[in-house]
């Protein structure tokens, strides 16, 4: 398909605005600041434009063109009414420099409704996407523990199966990393974790279930290791969604959490973002979150408190994705806390029916009661060298969109499926049903699943020629 | 896979080409084929002094990265640019594609290093 | 309401296939004295029609654009949005995929970042541009740190007309001890050479500069950047306006080796500050050093062009604790709409959107001169300025309140609205003056009535 550069038509664009009524008036920038040749942009008409575009998303695939079990992603169906509240004038068109009390009112339930259901005691919506909210909360833990003098507390301890993003954020935060064990049970190793905590702990970075899907169910005893330690525990909320209205992390003994409002609750994933992560604390970290804070006076008013004394500052400009949290709002307030119970427990029951249908052909290296997800392996496909890469290619030909493959690191290569609560149990057969057919293939007609895809429009991509020689961007041909 | 018995090795992956008090340093056939195919290697600067185990530089394929380790302590005297444009060559001929040379201090740097034969056991 | 799907009978029949009885079951592994703890208030759901009469309700607190006319800038831009980009944007193959990590089934979200990617590039006159970062301010404080680490200095200076949000940013992200800010102090209302000269030396990891700042002005950029480039070895970091590019020099013309900003005006609705999208572009000396995802060019086995991610390896999910940055959501739709804006509105449009916005600017002025109400800085600008006032909160006060009593009198629902301070009608105070913007929706009647309530609540207020 072609570049919309290789589409370039001069004279074929017809979009102007309106310049007759504007007034003469003299230039008042001096020449040298000027551009010296105008924007190279290609000129589409309308139609065409339209239809490169539509064209686009023709070669895409999203939750609403079919199961999407992306591990860790939660790629849940997106309700329209969150949609069609976005687009109204009322929340898209309003400037952040001019008190909006409607949309003021509703980050501020938000937060509380966000308090309610993780157990912490305030919130912050300003992080936009989960990484940015695990920055966030390390950054209160930074300021915090300075604050107490504690300057020495350097090390965070992050569990060798947690995402890229907890090691790198800390570090950006200021700290170093110290990674503890995972045991033969998937779960942390408490003699390993025990060893590691000392007085140079600043905190552990824990996601609960982890990525393997599995429940720390140690937990209690994690956290009084941590605390006793003098570190505080960081909850990461990616997997918040198999537990909501279940279990809260603040009755775990968190202190800090964040919550990926693209995953737990519904907003739309855009193809990569916008995201949104607030981050709750516990009262003790109040002070230190990102100004201006929004809370609820005593007269049921709306306030703004930009305390700068001890916040960590600002992580974004004005009060994060707004248009995100709207959509979290909406879909907190349509299926209510009981709503969001359903949806952790359907999803935790899709992702164990998934589990026991697939463990017939494949194997899974912690087959037990899973939460959201589970990981599965190509061990028993290898044999006719049959890799997790394939059969994740192979999928597609079956129009389902992969798991997440070779992570976590811990598991030799790895699948991992979060069927999510919006799959019906037909479509979860039908998968199970495709996977089952993969893996007579891979016995029968390995070169079958090694070739895939082979209904798509391009086959895979030699990424080696990608990074050795990267082309990132649209240069026209030399004349 | 080749392990030419005139090197000395690291249980790193490093291979240890000694010519005088200079030292020319690759990554193994072993380390390469693990890596699969490599689209980037960052060198160290000329004129850094390196520790035993200090991180020289790294190594990209698609998918992963890994450092390169000194094998001795000493500065750097030179680097092989070439890498840096042709970083396949790391994988069609690994024994020579050095990354960088060293000045050695140490003149029995090479006792602590591996022979071929106890390298070969690593790899097993 | 509800979104699940499941039928009693098939939670049923899953159970069996599980081997547990009950949903509660499968809780079994949270400590019971965890999952006591859990009780929440009551807060039953609501159905579509009384969800969807609730948030008309919320909506209609605000104020919007629609209200009143928009003069409220500084980083958030009352843009003109045409209908195809909210149309196109709308495709739940968009806005319901996920970062396209299997490039043979997003081959169309792979091509339309490139794109963008692309457009980017032209803008800024840069080499290298990556597929977007949270906003603008975020954009800048990662630039600064990369010029931290790519330099191996900590000094990053700041010129005190860079959004006071933007420079906390910058701020919060350098207590992690990555870098120290230093601020440049301003003349007249943009950055004074001779202290940015005097702050320089050999520990400068990177100045930033602001083009236009904050206040509208235009800085000496030029000046700037031959100082720092005959004083230091320092990076020079342009933080830009994009619409601005369609007339001003580019942070490629003038030798810049970052370009960051906010491509909110390029499709994005304000949505009360976010999501916008930040943009960054490097030179390619610093390829390697950009955070955040990068589509390449490549072709399949059958010599078929196609795009994938690339340069993983200096990304977070690959290099952990060394990598450059953390990030993994970025504003992929965000940066999608202004490609669709950009090829929407054409080179033509484009140029008109930045030029009627500057000649709005350009009249404003004269009308508000014309009435003695001078400009607090002397100096070139594109579409933003201060005008001057000793008290801007008193008088954007004043002038909100008249505006209300003059034009939307009448309007009882405009009225019902218990709009309070600061409005859209009446700018953004700073010190010295008030921040107004005049972006291309803005008419030379609705700048006359501006002009006319801001002298009379001038004279309201003295």
């Amino acid at each position: 398909m072609k570049l919309l550069f290789e589409k370039d038509v001069p004279g074929s664009n017809a979009f102007r605005f309106p310049m007759d009524d504007l007034p003469p008036a003299t230039e008042n920038i001096p020449h040298d600041q000027l551009r010296s040749t105008p924007v190279d942009l290609p000129e589409l008409s309308e139609v065409e434009a339209v239809r490169h575009f539509v064209e686009l998303s023709h070669r895409a695939f999203g939750v609403d063109d079919g199961t999407y079990a992306l591990g860790s992603c939660t790629m849940k169906y997106s309700p329209k009414v969150n949609q069609w509240a976005a687009q109204l004038p009322g929340f898209a068109d309003i400037h952040p420099n001019c008190v909006q009390p409607g949309a003021d009112h509703l980050m501020c339930e938000l937060q509380e409704m966000l308090a309610d259901l993780t157990g912490m005691d305030a919130f912050t919506l300003q992080p936009a996407a989960g990484a940015h909210g695990e920055l966030t909360g390390m950054m209160i833990i930074h300021a915090y523990l300075r604050d107490q003098g504690q300057n020495d507390r350097k090390v965070v301890l992050i569990p060798d199966s947690a995402h890229g993003t907890n090691p790198a954020s800390a570090v950006m935060a200021g700290f170093t990393v110290r990674v503890v064990k995972s045991g033969p049970d998937g779960l942390v190793d408490l003699d390993d974790l025990a060893a590691k905590c000392g007085p140079d702990v600043a905190g552990l970075m824990l996601t609960n279930p982890n990525t393997l899907g599995l429940f720390e169910k140690n937990i209690l005893e994690i956290s009084r290791l941590v605390h006793d330690c003098g570190g505080l525990l960081y909850y990461d909320g990616a997997n918040l969604n198999a537990i909501v209205g279940v279990a809260r992390p603040g009755d775990m003994g968190f202190d800090v959490v964040h919550v990926n409002l693209h995953k737990t609750f519904s907003t739309p994933h855009g193809g990569g973002g916008p995201g949104a992560g607030p981050v709750g604390v516990k009262e003790f970290l109040r002070p230190y979150l990102p100004y201006p804070t929004i809370r609820r006076g005593e007269d049921g008013q709306i306030v703004f408190d930009a305390d700068e004394e001890k916040s960590i500052g600002k992580v974004k400009s004005f009060f994060g994705n707004f248009g995100v949290c709207l959509k979290a709002y909406a879909y907190i307030k349509s299926v209510g806390y009981e709503g969001l119970k359903n949806a952790a427990q359907l999803a935790v029951l899709n992702a164990n029916y998934l589990r026991c249908r697939l463990s017939e052909y494949f194997d899974i290296p912690f087959n037990t009661l899973c939460k959201h997800e589970f990981v599965a392996s190509n061990l028993r496909q290898a044999p006719s060298g049959v890799r997790t890469l394939d059969i994740a290619k192979r999928l597609i030909d079956f129009k389902y969109h992969p798991p997440t493959i070779y992570f976590p690191m811990i598991v030799h290569e790895a699948m991992m499926f979060e069927p999510t609560e919006t799959e019906s149990k037909s479509r979860l057969d039908a998968l199970a049903e495709a996977m089952k057919q993969i893996a007579r293939e891979a016995e029968t007609t390995p070169e079958l699943v090694q070739g895939a895809p082979h209904n798509t429009v391009i086959g895979r991509p030699d990424e080696t020629k990608a990074a050795r020689n990267p082309v990132l961007s649209y240069k026209k041909p030399a004349q | 896979m080749n392990i030419p018995e005139n090197l000395r090795y690291t249980s790193t992956h490093e291979w240890v080409r000694f010519d005088g008090s200079q030292a020319f340093v690759g990554i193994t056939d072993y380390a390469q084929s693990n890596l699969g195919d490599i689209v980037f290697v960052e060198l160290p600067e000329i004129g850094a002094h390196l520790e035993v185990a200090a991180e020289a530089g790294t190594i990209e394929s698609v998918k992963a990265v890994s450092p390169i380790y000194s094998p001795a302590a000493g500065n750097v005297v030179r680097t092989n640019a070439e890498l840096e444009s042709a970083p396949e060559k790391v994988n069609a001929d690994p024994y020579e594609s050095w990354f960088f040379v060293l000045e050695v201090s140490d003149p029995h740097a090479a006792d602590s290093l591996l022979d071929a034969e106890a390298y070969r056991k690593i790899c097993e | 309401m509800k979104y699940t799907p499941h039928s009693q009978g098939e939670i049923e029949a899953m159970l069996q296939t599980i081997g547990l009885e009950s949903l509660d079951q499968l809780f079994d592994d949270i400590p019971r004295e965890i999952l006591d703890q859990c009780r929440l208030p009551d807060r039953p759901g609501m159905t579509e029609p009384r969800l969807r009469a609730h948030l008309r309700e919320l909506a209609g607190e605000n104020l919007s654009a629609d209200d009143a006319p928009c003069f409220l800038g500084g980083g958030c831009s009352d843009a003109f949005i045409p209908a195809a980009v909210g149309e196109l944007l709308a495709r739940e193959e968009f806005y319901t995929a996920y970062t396209p990590y299997q490039p043979e089934l997003s081959q169309g979200i792979l091509q339309s970042i490139f794109e963008y990617q692309t457009y980017i590039c032209r803008l800024t006159g840069l080499d290298i541009a990556n597929a977007s970062l949270y906003d603008g301010g975020s954009a800048l404080a990662s630039a600064c740190a990369i010029a931290a680490e790519g330099t191996k200095k900590k000094t990053i200076l700041l010129p005190e007309t860079v959004h006071p949000d933007y420079a906390q940013i910058v701020k919060t992200y350098a207590s992690s001890g990555i870098m120290n800010v230093q601020t440049v102090p301003a003349k007249n209302g943009a950055t004074d050479p001779d202290a940015l000269t005097a702050a320089l030396s050999d520990q400068v990891a990177a100045v930033v500069i602001p083009q236009p700042n904050y206040f509208g002005c235009l800085e000496p950029a030029a000046e700037m950047i031959a100082a720092v480039r005959q004083n230091s070895a320092a990076l020079v970091i342009m933080q830009v306006d994009p619409v601005s590019l369609a007339l001003l020099k580019s942070p490629g013309e003038y030798g810049a080796d970052i370009a960051v900003g906010d491509a909110q005006p390029l499709g994005s609705p304000m949505s009360y500050g976010g999501p916008h999208v930040g943009f960054m572009a490097v030179t390619q000396k610093l390829m390697r050093k950009i955070p955040g995802r990068l589509i390449g060019e490549t072709t399949d086995a059958d010599g078929n062009r196609a795009f994938v991610l690339t340069l993983q390896a200096r990304e977070q999910h690959i290099r952990r604790e060394k990598a450059n940055s953390n990030i993994c959501s970025n504003e992929a739709l965000n940066a999608l709409a202004a490609s669709i804006y950009l090829t929407v509105v054409g080179p033509v449009g484009f140029r008109q959107a930045a030029e009627r916005s500057h000649r709005l600017a350009l009249y404003a002025r004269e009308q508000f001169e014309l009435r003695g109400m001078p400009l607090l800085y002397n100096r070139p600008f594109f579409r933003e300025f201060v005008v001057g006032s000793d008290t801007p909160e008193e008088w954007i006060e004043a002038t909100i309140d008249l505006w209300h009593k003059r034009y939307t009198g009448e309007d009882e629902a405009l009225n019902a609205k218990k709009i309070t301070f600061p409005d859209t009608t009446g700018g953004i105070p700073v010190e010295g003056g008030v921040l107004l913007a005049f972006t291309e929706k803005r008419t030379p009647e609705e700048i006359d009535q501006l002009v006319d309530v801001m002298d009379d609540a001038r004279e309201a207020i003295q």
